[in-house]
């Protein structure tokens, strides 16, 4: 997915991870550290009576669906899953084409008064989560929010943290951190690679 | 995409289909408690009627308004066709104001493609009706209903309308409607049948990209979607059919026809009806009839346009065509 | 006065000759004239250049009086001189209406002022223009202006009656009726040719029949009161048709084409350029091709302009807004070689006599269209018809650049013109 980082004018170089790229996390850490993630929620949430989970689009809505799964598993409760799509909240909207939308689907007792939970595969720069926290604006009025990020490679340009974080992984600007889940991939694992260069 | 909306001849199958997928989305965004997305902040747009058209212009400006786009409404009625360079002054004027995009609705055939290939202008320019040649967003409106009611709303992402059978029925020949539909619904892999008088019809309807008929009843049975156009009145006094009465009963659309037509068939007018010329009463408030729907959509798919040509740096990229594909 | 001797000219495209003019006239032509005039006469090098009879329009608007601000009878006989033209027959939809002796003597008297080329006015059939009674046709003819042709171009003398009494009563004089033909109902609101084109554009069609039918009524009338009549700026083929089979009965009926139906077709309208706009509009390749063809069988007689000039404005605008019309002048026999003699249809002699024998025999232009041979006036034109280039509208002498061909490249381009033996055109270059 399109993360938005710093000096990246075109996001499209950092798709796809250079054929040298090494695997930092394979199948059975990720199922490992969603697991913890879950248990951190419930924790946190006492409970996770009034969670919801939303996914920010592509991958952010697969780890938001096996989050939830886990979350039955421990609390034995049907946890409310969505999407939240930022294409039209991005503040890069300017320098590129636009492109294709993905879908927002709330879950259908809204988020008003509940504790939503934002889940993203990386967390970088920051300026996806805020775009994220302008749309939920639209949205409705959440009692608290909160974000879940499989990994976090540093390098924030805004104010924002991640309250649940896979895997802290200490990247330069000028590697790409590509996770790839079975989903969409075909397989789980988080790639480590340098950027490549455009020619 | 090209960086203007001119005809629904210039877009590609995807060019069409991105754009009724972004539809799909932005339609939602109407089911919200803040209808309004912050995609156009600081972006003018004006729209620029020379003609009275109340419903387009309302549908642009709600669309351009959620999009949060600043919004300059400019009618100059009863035309200024008579003195032509006021298009073109208009528009200067209204550039130097710092417009991002004209919406143009014109009397003129071919006054928006002027607009955006004479060099009087840089902004982005998007038809809404000129004379009798093109109304693009109609066309892309009346696909994204065909396609929610035949294929599905989401079952339709992605898809095209492949196989659909499409009837057009009544004043082809001043309508911009039926042209923008032939080109886009033909793209779209639709097989479109015009029905109307011979005296309705353009010499060389011959050569578009559909089938020709003059009798009703008989292609009624096989259609997928049936789409009445409206026919003035007027019409009847430049001998182009003998009688209102005449007219309606062979090509208007009342409750027996309808009942001939297959039971998933929908009936579509793109406004204003003339109840009891082309449609009656019957059929114009019967549920099959998407004629409500279709000025919700239309909300939807002008949203969705102007967010592929003006939401980025530049128009939304699908595959490149070439002029020769043209 | 001064003598003048064009050397090794093709005259009418054939052997190179030399050409003495002495005074007005031309006064001997030969294989080799130098030994005895060389040292007598301004010498004019000609050596691969064609040397034609001056060119005759019998279809020019010269706007004066009315739209000076498109043209006058000075810019528009300079535009004239610089394309080879020694007379021009102005068209009589001026403000007002050249349709009585005044205004006609008024045109015809700005010309011979102004000397580039000679102006004969044509008169209005009917009065205004209106189609409904006849103009003062003989007080015209009378007048020092002796006009001998008459129409009401840009309408069509549509009333049958009307049409028939004006063919009979300019036998009288020996006058013709030039139509514009026009079915005034079927073209209600046209915009463009009606065909494939119009239907995919929304614009209004212009039919062909509309054209045609008056065509075929008139040669009809002509034939019944046993008058000639003169069809302008045919541009179908089916008025070809019509045409060929009035010719093959013995009718007395000439006809012209404009340069821009022998090379453009309704496809440029895609453009939605009003610069492409005109009257009768644009037709089809096929349409095209017919043309060519009659004019080089002689059913088309004759080659004329239709040189219409606008303003800027009038064509800078939406297609609906803005005027029909094509200058001409300075182009029309660039486009003949380009479509008729680089095509092999027509030999520089056919040019002669399409674009100066006959256009003078049809108008009664006396002294013009004459051989070049000795003892004729010497209206001359010299053509470079190795020469090719782009079109640049800046360069006109004509007041208006509504061309429909700025940036085309063109063949042949003339270089000189004489008007009874006095230069108007130079090296290119206006006296």
């Amino acid at each position: 997915m399109d993360k938005q980082g710093p000096h990246n004018p075109s996001p499209s170089q950092d798709q796809h991870p250079t054929p040298d790229a090494r695997p930092v996390l394979e199948a059975p850490d990720i199922a490992r550290v969603l697991t913890r993630i879950a248990h951190e929620i419930v924790e946190r949430a006492k409970g996770a009576d009034d969670v919801v989970l939303l996914g920010i689009p592509t991958r952010g809505v697969f780890l938001a669906q096996r989050l939830a799964a886990k979350l039955e598993q421990i609390t034995e409760r049907k946890v409310p899953v969505g999407s939240l799509d930022i294409t039209m909240y991005r503040d890069d909207l300017r320098m590129h084409p636009p492109r294709a939308l993905a879908r927002t689907e709330i879950p259908g007792d809204g988020i008003d008064g509940r504790l939503v939970v934002l889940v993203d595969d990386v967390l970088f720069s920051g300026r996806t989560i805020r775009a994220a926290l302008d749309a939920l604006n639209d949205i409705g009025r959440p009692r608290a929010v909160q974000l879940a990020v499989l990994v976090d490679r540093g390098h924030r340009e805004l104010p924002i943290r991640a309250d649940y974080v896979g895997k802290n992984l200490p990247t330069s600007l000028r590697e790409t951190v590509k996770v790839l889940l079975a989903e969409e991939d075909g397989r789980d694992t988080v790639l480590l690679g340098a950027k490549r260069t455009s020619q | 995409m090209q960086r203007h909306l001119i005809s629904a001849a210039d877009l590609t199958r995807d060019d069409a289909v991105l754009i009724l997928d972004t539809a799909e989305e932005m339609a939602r965004v109407a089911d919200r408690p803040i209808k309004k997305l912050p995609t156009l902040r600081g972006r003018t747009v004006v729209n620029l009627f020379f003609e009275d058209s109340t419903r387009t212009r309302i549908s642009f400006e709600a669309a351009e308004k959620r999009l949060s786009a600043d919004v300059i409404n400019f009618t100059a009625k009863g035309s200024s066709v008579s003195k032509g360079e006021s298009l073109k002054d208009t528009a200067q004027t209204l550039e130097a104001m710092g417009v991002d995009a004209v919406v143009i609705r014109h009397g003129a055939s071919g006054a928006p493609y002027r607009l955006a290939t004479s060099g009087w202008i840089d902004a982005a320019v998007i038809n809404a009706g000129d004379g009798t040649h093109q109304h693009p967003t109609q066309a892309l409106l009346d696909a994204f209903t065909m396609r929610r009611r035949l294929v599905g709303r989401d079952a339709g992402l992605g898809q095209d309308l492949n196989g659909r059978r499409i009837t057009i029925v009544g004043d082809v020949l001043h309508s911009r409607v039926a042209r923008s539909n032939v080109d886009l619904l033909h793209t779209l892999g639709a097989e479109v049948t015009l029905v109307a008088p011979p005296t309705l019809l353009p010499v060389g309807v011959e050569t578009w990209p559909c089938e020709v008929a003059y009798d009703l009843d008989s292609t009624l049975t096989k259609s997928d979607a049936v789409m009445m156009l409206r026919v003035q009145r007027e019409r009847m006094n430049a001998a182009f059919f003998p009688t209102e009465r005449e007219y309606s009963r062979r090509y208007g659309l009342d409750g027996e026809r309808m009942a001939r037509m297959p039971e998933h068939a929908i009936v579509m007018h793109p406004g204003p009806m003339v109840r009891g010329m082309e449609i009656t009463a019957e059929v114009a408030d019967s549920d099959r009839c998407t004629v409500i729907e279709q000025v919700t959509n239309g909300v939807s798919i002008r949203m969705a346009v102007l967010y592929l040509l003006l939401g980025g740096n530049e128009p939304a990229v699908t595959h490149a065509r070439t002029t020769e594909e043209k | 006065m001064s003598k003048i001797l064009i050397r090794g000219a093709k005259v009418l495209g054939g052997e190179p000759q030399d050409v003495l003019i002495d005074g007005a006239v031309v006064a001997a032509v030969g294989p080799d004239l130098s030994a005895e005039h060389a040292g007598s006469a301004e010498i004019v090098e000609a050596a691969g250049k064609v040397l034609l009879p001056g060119l005759v329009d019998l279809h020019t608007h010269l706007r004066e009086p009315g739209r000076e601000d498109s043209e006058t009878v000075l810019t528009g006989t300079r535009a004239a001189a610089s394309g080879g033209y020694t007379a021009v027959f102005a068209m009589a939809n001026t403000f007002p209406v050249a349709d009585t002796a005044g205004v006609v003597e008024q045109v015809w008297r700005l010309g011979k002022e102004h000397g580039y080329c000679d102006v004969r006015p044509v008169g209005a059939v009917t009065v205004g223009l209106e189609g409904r009674k006849l103009a003062e046709l003989g007080a015209m003819h009378d007048s020092a202006a002796g006009v001998t042709v008459f129409s009401d171009d840009g309408k069509c003398v549509h009333d049958a009656v009307i049409m028939r009494r004006a063919l009979e009563y300019v036998k009288a004089f020996g006058g013709v009726v030039a139509q514009h033909a026009q079915e005034p109902r079927l073209t209600e609101g046209a915009q463009m040719n009606e065909g494939v084109v119009s239907a995919e554009l929304g614009l209004g069609g212009w039919p062909a029949v509309a054209e045609e039918s008056v065509i075929a009524r008139d040669v009809l009338l002509a034939e019944h009161v046993g008058s000639r009549v003169h069809i302008c700026h045919l541009s179908t083929a089916g008025s070809v048709e019509i045409v060929r089979w009035a010719k093959s009965r013995g009718i007395d009926v000439t006809a012209e084409v404009t340069p821009h139906h022998l090379l453009l077709t309704d496809e440029l309208v895609r453009s939605y350029n009003p610069v492409y706009k005109v009257n009768p509009p644009l037709r089809t390749e096929r349409d095209v091709m017919a043309l060519r063809e009659a004019l080089a069988d002689g059913t088309i007689d004759i080659v004329a302009t239709d040189h219409a000039p606008h303003p800027h404005e009038d064509k800078d605008c939406e297609w609906a807004a803005a005027a029909m019309g094509m200058v001409g002048l300075e182009t029309a026999l660039s486009v003949v070689q380009e479509t008729m003699v680089d095509t092999g249809l027509l030999d520089w002699a056919g040019v002669a006599d399409r674009m100066s024998f006959k256009p003078a025999r049809i108008g009664r232009a006396e002294g013009h269209g004459r051989p070049v041979s000795a003892g004729e006036p010497a209206n001359l034109t010299l053509v470079d018809t190795a020469y090719r280039g782009s079109v640049d509208p800046a360069g006109f002498a004509s007041r208006s650049r509504n061309t429909p061909y700025e940036g085309r490249e063109l063949p042949g381009r003339v270089t000189h013109t004489w008007l009874r033996g006095t230069a108007t055109l130079v090296d290119g270059k206006l006296t």
